[in-house]
């Protein structure tokens, strides 16, 4: 093992995978001459030419279809949004085209495209840049989504999309890039699971149920909370969709109190789903209401100060934990 | 890779059967439409057969076909059995699209065609991506992307002809100028004088062809094709045609005058073809009507296979919202293969080869 960025971890899945098989390229806004707008493919221009790294023009509805056809005869697009925010304007592509062609083709075209960018609030970049996309795109059948917090889930993860024979959203998150984690070495295949959640930290009073950025959050406050006496178990979801439900429902019979905490927005959010589904099947178990921390139902404002107020933050998650835990 | 089929040899009499295939399959679908055995959207493509026919009798068997809603006769043209297409409209599992795609939705991965698609011009990116992995593959295939008057004031038709022109693409876009997208005329939606001059602003070659008439059609896309053929290129082809029904089975098309529809029914595309065979003694009036009465005992023929054709199973439900299989974990990808990489294990139940068999 050995310490790498987010950014790098997932530079190393693209440059892995291009190499492995020949039918993926990798195409996007600035990903190749610009060497990435997050510099995520940096260097992979040089290393498999301008075949297989392409640049487009600013069409995301262009280049998102062209990803779609091209997956329809074979090929393995992997479609860089600069942000998911920009993947609004291939929704179209994204929701009717790439998850509906297997369905409607009567299992002719399945469609093996990756879509992948940042996604959610990043640091005061206002309402049109700050989309957390992912209950959208969950709520779609056809489409699986995952969105990693650590450079090892990244690689994993998205090494595992380029090869899952339908459309995966890797939602990345700018605030993560320069993360750093323990990643095996590049010489070690390292493939994660879609659908399978991991326990971050091991506890037995609370279950924080998190994703994407708010898995670091999660980790500070429940270190936050030792000092208190209150065991935080962090179960990272890593993917939305599919679902791991076991891994849920096992820790949840654990500490019998959860607070999902998610960076969406509260209405049909990503926790709106968990819940359902803890209260639906393992009712019995809960000993307290479950509690959800999220955004605000606002658009996102520039001030920062109120967008602090507006994410999901420290001091909200360590007021859930203790309401569930009636501390 | 076949050899492209000089054009002249494809036969002319069997491109007419092939209209009246489409013509009388469209009258028939019309019918079982009214009887309500066809459910949702119908949209028929009588008047405009030239332009499908003229395309296909252009094109190799191996080249890529995909198209908007209007789709019927761009199955039938590229070899969907008459009864995989009427069972598709049933929504039969014996369907081209296993009951599943419905009128819109139209699909056939064997003959290449790769839909049927009901978001107006949202399948024009997906034909640059069909030519893009002709061009990353190094192939000298070519893609024919249909689409109607209405789909060149969206985005995506934009975005995609600006990427195809960009990446040197091996692609013919083709306007079906039916003059009207819906009840809205291409006047009243359309700033241009005349659409062809959409490609221009792209730098992608353009011509207006008759689009009533095979021969024309036919000849300048085999005209295109073998230059794109020699070095890839995007090109566009507006083909003026009229559609003789409704929008829709809903559609009275009330917007137009009667005196407009009875001018382009003086011009029909079949009878026209049918007058310069005849005229040049390729074709007789008895052959003519035995031609017509075979296109009509297949479309029967059709109606009653989609008839006792079964339902899809209701617990085949959840069987193709996502395919199964990946690529196995270590083990290199196959190298570059026309059809592609890895591809998803489809779900072979064990009826399906039997309904395949019908199919064709
Ligand atoms: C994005 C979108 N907007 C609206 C519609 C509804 N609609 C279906 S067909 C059609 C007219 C399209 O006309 P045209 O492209 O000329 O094709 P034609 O019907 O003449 O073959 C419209 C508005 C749609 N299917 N998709
Ligand atoms: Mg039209």
């Amino acid at each position: 093992m050995r310490e790498i960025t987010y950014r790098q971890a997932l530079n190393e899945a693209l440059a892995e995978e291009l190499e492995r098989d020949p039918n993926v390229f990798l195409m996007g806004e600035e990903v190749a001459e610009y060497q990435g707008a997050y510099k995520v493919s940096h260097g992979l221009l040089e290393r498999f030419g301008p075949r297989r790294i392409i640049d487009t023009p600013i069409s995301e509805n262009g280049f998102a279809g062209l990803g779609v056809g091209a997956a329809m005869v074979g090929l393995r697009p992997i479609i860089e949004f600069m942000t998911f925010s920009f993947s609004l304007v291939a929704f179209d592509q994204v929701v009717n085209n790439a998850p509906n062609m297997y369905t409607m083709s009567g299992g002719q075209f399945n469609i093996p495209i990756v879509f992948r960018g940042p996604n959610g609030p990043a640091h005061q970049l206002g309402a049109t840049h700050s989309h957390a996309t992912e209950n959208f795109y969950a709520s779609v059948p056809g489409l699986k989504v995952c969105a990693p917090a650590t450079p090892r889930d990244a690689k994993g993860l998205l090494k595992t999309a380029v090869r899952d024979n339908n459309p995966v959203l890797v939602l990345e998150a700018e605030l993560l890039y320069s993360s750093k984690g323990m990643v095996e070495p590049p010489d070690e295949e390292l493939l994660i699971p879609l659908g399978k959640a991991e326990v971050k930290r091991e506890g037995s009073d609370v279950s924080v149920i998190c994703y994407s950025q708010t898995v670091p959050l999660a980790l500070k406050v429940a270190a936050q909370l030792e000092d208190e006496d209150i065991s935080a178990e962090v179960v990272d979801l890593r993917s939305i969709k599919p679902l791991d439900e076991k891994a849920i429902f096992d820790s949840v019979a654990k500490t019998h109190r959860v607070v999902v905490v998610e960076q969406d927005h509260p209405f049909c959010g990503v926790g709106a789903e968990v819940c359902y589904r803890i209260q639906k099947n393992i009712f019995d178990q809960l000993d307290a209401p479950i509690m959800r921390v999220s955004q605000e139902d606002v658009p996102m404002p520039y001030n920062e100060r109120l967008e602090h107020a507006v994410l999901p933050n420290a001091e909200k998650l360590l007021t859930a934990v203790k309401q569930v835990c009636y501390a | 890779m076949t050899a492209m089929q000089p054009v002249e040899q494809r036969d002319e009499v069997e491109m007419l059967s092939l209209m009246l295939l489409i013509r009388r399959f469209e009258e028939r679908a019309s019918q079982q439409y009214q009887a309500q055995k066809i459910g949702g959207f119908c949209h028929l493509y009588i008047g405009q057969e030239a332009v499908v026919a003229g395309a296909v009798a252009a094109v190799r068997d191996d080249d890529y076909i995909i198209t908007a809603y209007r789709d019927h006769a761009h199955a039938l043209a590229r070899g969907t059995s008459a009864n995989a297409c009427m069972a598709e409209l049933f929504g039969k599992e014996t369907g081209c699209s296993r009951g599943l795609g419905g009128s819109m939705h139209f699909f056939d991965k064997q003959h290449h065609m790769y839909g049927g698609h009901a978001i107006v011009a949202a399948h024009v990116p997906l034909a640059v991506g069909l030519a893009f992995a002709i061009k990353y593959r190094g192939e000298d295939r070519v893609t024919l992307c249909f689409f109607g008057d209405g789909a060149i004031n969206q985005g995506a038709f934009h975005e995609a002809l600006n990427l195809a022109a960009l990446y040197k693409l091996p692609v013919v876009f083709i306007c079906e100028n039916n003059l009207f997208a819906m009840g809205t005329s291409v006047k009243r939606s359309t700033s241009l004088k005349q659409i062809v001059d959409r490609a221009e602003g792209y730098d992608i070659p353009g011509e207006i062809v008759d689009g009533m008439n095979f021969r024309e059609v036919r000849d300048k896309i085999a005209e295109v094709v073998d230059s794109i053929r020699k070095e890839p290129h995007p090109a566009f082809l507006e083909a003026r045609t009229y559609r003789y029904r409704g929008h829709s089975m809903s559609d009275p098309a009330s917007y137009r005058t009667k005196e407009e529809l009875e001018k382009y029914r003086l011009d029909d595309p079949i009878t026209r073809l049918r007058a310069q065979l005849t005229r040049e003694g390729k074709l007789t009036n008895e052959q003519f009507d035995r031609l017509d009465k075979q296109a009509k005992e297949t479309v029967m023929a059709a109606v009653k296979f989609a008839e006792n054709s079964p339902e899809p199973p209701l617990d085949k439900l959840y069987d193709y919202t996502y395919a199964d299989g990946a690529v196995e974990p270590g083990v290199p990808a196959a190298p570059e293969r026309p059809e592609g990489g890895p591809r998803a294990t489809p779900k072979q139940p064990a009826d399906r080869a039997a309904a395949t068999e019908d199919r064709r």
